[in-house]
């Protein structure tokens, strides 16, 4: 009789690395993409408020330490796990026009604009004036965005990163087993649009606050 | 009663498995609520393409003509639903046909749809009742739960769900959208609970959910209106529990 074996435990590497996708998107990089956004929406209310916030994330005990564990590992792993991910799917939005499958191409489309826009980002502004021993400010930051070409592409960044994240919010939900059916799934849709609205008026309102 | 109207069809054909595909085109006439099988007929009944020559009938498979055996699903103008269900009237012409090219084709529109057997395999998707002695009656299931099963006791292992879904493809391991609604069925089945373990462990494997990306392409095409993206989010939370509670008592 079938009934009474006893399954033996073997959870896929598979399983567990896009679970911990899921996670790595939400947690570590979810949140700190809100502060982040959040800390430079000080540049709307000027220069001197966003430059103490500067100072005040450079002085953070253990800051190497943050940035690598908390952002830089989670970062690497979301973004190589999810581009894998992207190639072995093939996405049919076109054939297909239905909204989440339209999302589904997005979210993918996405996240390759958002890797390259991050890692572009993290070396203008993090490590290279480590590097090189510049501060950076509000006055740095504004002249690195006077380029126009300079300012479209991290509006681009900025709406394919709040997109990325909002749309991934609602899909981690369905992953995590929390909103079971189409009404709920539905619901937390339109309530990520929501979200994904502030996030983007904030963070393309800070850009602009930096060249007016 | 005026002239026949003739309406334009285009299938990707291809004479055997290893074969080349190539497109041909034909004029049947035009019946009153006329279906894809019964244009398809005509061609069986006269096989001449639309330039006048005589060819080889279109191969395809049918059984039930009302949509409860699964056979006859085809790409119909790109987009695959059952052929018996999908009437010509109602089709931009030419009606474009393919074979659901997710599964090994055979010939013409037929094609090998084994992958789905082999997946309720895997998953066990039967009820054991078979015992050396006498079971006895099973437990009574409530007509909530029988409402709920009765959705996906339909399937008909068309294939739709697997050839719509982006992430069923020959570079993924995916047992695709079918065998998990399936999954949900006989793990809700209080004597098919007795196997759920076995139905998780291929659940949190390697061709199991973790392959499936939220596009619900599944839902959208499938022509039982199965709830299959509901059945996976239910399996989501079964199998991370089930993965979590099995490392923890590790």
């Amino acid at each position: 009789m079938q009934t009474n074996t006893v399954a033996p435990l073997s959870t896929s590497r598979r399983f567990v690395l896009t679970r911990l996708h899921s996670l790595a998107g939400l947690i570590p990089l979810g949140l700190f993409l809100i502060q982040h956004l959040m800390g430079n929406a000080l540049a709307i209310l000027g220069s001197e408020k966003y430059d103490e916030h500067i100072q005040f994330m450079l002085n953070l005990p253990f800051l190497l330490l943050l940035e690598i564990g908390f952002i830089a590992i989670p970062l690497l792993f979301h973004a190589i796990c999810g581009i894998y991910l992207s190639f072995i799917s093939k996405p049919n939005a076109h054939v297909y026009k239905y909204r989440r499958n339209i999302s589904f191409l997005l979210q993918r489309v996405t996240g390759v604009i958002t890797f390259i826009f991050v890692i572009y980002h993290v070396w203008s502004l993090r490590i290279s004036p480590v590097i090189s021993g510049n501060e950076v400010n509000h006055q740095v930051v504004g002249e690195h965005l006077a380029n126009p070409f300079m300012m479209i592409f991290y509006m681009a960044g900025v709406l394919s990163t709040t997109y990325h994240f909002t749309n991934g919010i609602s899909t981690a939900l369905i992953t995590w087993g929390l909103t079971i059916g189409p009404s709920s799934q539905k619901a937390v849709r339109n309530l990520c649009f929501g979200l994904f609205i502030i996030l983007t008026v904030l963070g393309l309102g800070s850009l602009i606050s930096f060249v007016s | 009663m005026g002239a026949a109207v003739d309406i334009k069809l285009k299938i990707k054909r291809k004479d055997s498995s290893d074969s080349p595909f190539y497109w041909e085109e034909f004029n049947v006439p035009f019946r009153k609520n006329m279906n894809v099988i019964s244009a398809l007929m005509e061609i069986q009944k006269n096989p001449v393409n639309a330039k006048g020559e005589n060819v080889r009938s279109v191969a395809w498979e049918y059984n039930c003509l009302e949509e409860v055996c699964g056979a006859c699903s085809m790409r119909i103008n790109g987009k695959v639903r059952q052929a018996c269900s999908t009437l010509v009237d109602r089709l931009e012409q030419p009606i474009q046909l393919e074979p659901m090219e997710t599964f090994p084709v055979e010939k013409d529109l037929v094609v090998n749809r084994d992958r789905m057997f082999s997946a309720l395999k895997k998953i066990k998707g039967w009820i054991p009742i078979d015992g050396t002695y006498a079971l006895g009656a099973g437990p009574l299931i409530s007509s909530d739960v029988q409402q709920e099963a009765y959705k996906y006791s339909t399937c008909m292992t068309c294939g739709c769900c697997l050839d719509a879904c982006p992430n069923v493809n020959s570079g993924s391991p995916f047992i695709g959208p079918q065998a998990l609604g399936q999954t949900k069925y006989f793990n809700m089945h209080p004597t098919g609970a007795q196997q759920k373990n076995d139905r998780l462990s291929v659940m949190i494997g390697e061709e199991g959910l973790a392959n499936c990306g939220n596009s619900q392409n599944c839902v959208q095409v499938c022509p039982k209106e199965i709830p299959l993206t509901t059945a996976i989010a239910e399996l989501n939370k079964d199998a991370n529990k089930f993965a979590l509670w099995g490392w923890l008592k590790r």
